[in-house]
């Protein structure tokens, strides 16, 4: 019993240890500066990806890198609001196709590896994003 | 020489922008599945919801896989390519080729042709697992030895649904991924020792099972459960089961190895051993 009790209170503290050191996901992604370092390193990839860099052609490329750098900031936890256009609305008559939308995901992962994201940190955003897929592809 | 030489290289980097604008399908990394044994895409031992290669909406997509499992007794050898066009329809073939222990003697040899119609779903997106039914077409062509231990007839079809879902982050912040299929079949050790037999010789619904977490996005472990009949009186039938590990390092790329453990075959019990696939895609 006396061990029971033990192996109870090492459990309950390993438990919560994580727990009170647990970062939300703006944190992780290095806040502010490193949501910001992490759009442009996406955008970068992107301008070098023949499959998807004409639907950006002719877009105001510092405003698409401060719109998702606030986008992401909202999203993951952060002291933000997104001021943009929703989704729909802003890539209507773009013709995203599916293998665009995922052109767009291998590049965000590319960034984050070149940022060395952790693999639990980029899935936590990729579930936020993903949801995005239906509004975006048409 | 010189002028044969330019050509050369010309057609070898025509030929490199064809297969790496093909390589590069619009599918994520993964979602193509590995070669199963019977050649649809899925994993080892199962075939899952996911249609083969990286073809999307639109797009034609390949594989190529050459996959051996040998365990105590036996060895089986597996050659096999698949299509898809628009991540809608998948077309395989495959040819097994089953080694009997020298007590036996000889091996069993079977090709499968299988079809697989992606009916709804994204195994990523959207509120619905990826479904999808499938038929295989299987012909033993070394009949002799299934028809003496009691097999019914050489060839025949199983049908097929299955289910398949990714969560990308699921519990420990890793991407899950989980498959269930029912398949209608009435073949003994998947059609290696044909198909029906004297015990029961109508087909009959089997429940197939994986699930499997991403360590990385190109590194998958997990375990599949396969059931299966007991049609003949002459020995028995086990269910089938694997642990694996995939690695796609690239999208032209996928290697597969698992432990497998296939019970008991014709009358020998303890049947494990290893599986290794090697998979190309296009």
């Amino acid at each position: 019993m006396k061990y029971l009790n033990g192996f109870i209170f090492v459990f309950v503290l390993a438990l919560s240890a994580p727990a009170a050191k647990a970062e939300s996901l703006y944190q992780q992604l290095g806040e502010q500066q490193g949501i910001s370092a992490l759009v442009e390193q996406m955008l970068f990839n992107i301008a070098d990806d023949r499959r998807i860099r004409h639907h950006f052609e002719g877009s105001d490329l510092s405003r698409v890198h401060e719109m998702l750098t606030e986008q992401i900031c909202d999203l993951s936890g952060g002291p933000c609001t997104y001021s943009g256009e929703d989704m729909e609305t802003s890539h209507s008559g773009m013709g995203v196709t599916r293998s665009d939308f995922n052109a767009l995901v291998e590049n965000l992962q590319l960034a984050m590896d070149d940022l060395d994201v952790p693999t639990g940190t980029q899935n936590q955003l990729l579930a936020l994003l993903a949801p995005m897929h239906h509004e975006i592809v048409e | 020489m010189k002028k044969s030489m330019l050509g050369a290289l010309g057609v070898c980097l025509f030929a490199t922008g064809i297969a790496s604008a093909h390589a590069s399908g619009g599918k994520l990394l993964a979602t193509g599945g590995v070669t199963s044994i019977e050649g649809a895409a899925g994993g080892g031992l199962t075939p899952w919801a996911l249609l083969s290669s990286y073809a999307e909406e639109g797009e034609w997509g390949g594989t190529a896989a050459m996959s051996q499992a040998n365990v105590s007794d036996f060895r089986l050898d597996l050659t096999a390519a698949s299509v898809n066009y628009s991540n809608r329809i998948e077309l395989s073939v495959a040819q097994q080729t089953f080694d009997l222990p020298e007590v036996i003697g000889g091996e069993l040899e079977q090709t499968i042709y299988g079809a697989k119609y992606r009916v709804l779903g994204d195994v990523i997106y959207g509120n619905y697992p990826q479904v999808s039914v499938g038929v295989q077409y299987k012909e033993n062509t070394r009949a002799a030895l299934p028809t003496a231990v009691g097999s019914q007839r050489d060839s025949d079809y199983d049908v097929y649904v299955a289910a398949s879902r990714a969560w990308l982050n699921g519990p420990f912040n890793r991407t899950w991924l989980a498959n269930a299929a029912v398949r209608a079949t009435r073949a003994n050790e998947i059609g290696l020792l044909g198909f029906g037999g004297d015990l029961e010789d109508d087909h009959q619904w089997v429940a197939e099972v994986s699930a499997g977490v991403f360590l990385h996005r190109s590194l998958v472990v997990g375990a599949e459960y396969r059931q299966k009949p007991d049609n003949l009186s002459f020995a028995s039938e086990s269910d089938w089961t694997s642990v694996f590990v995939a690695w796609f390092p690239s999208k032209s790329l996928a290697l597969t190895g698992a432990y497998v453990d296939l019970g008991e075959i014709a009358g020998l019990s303890g049947q494990d051993g290893l599986y290794l696939s090697l998979q190309g895609s296009f």
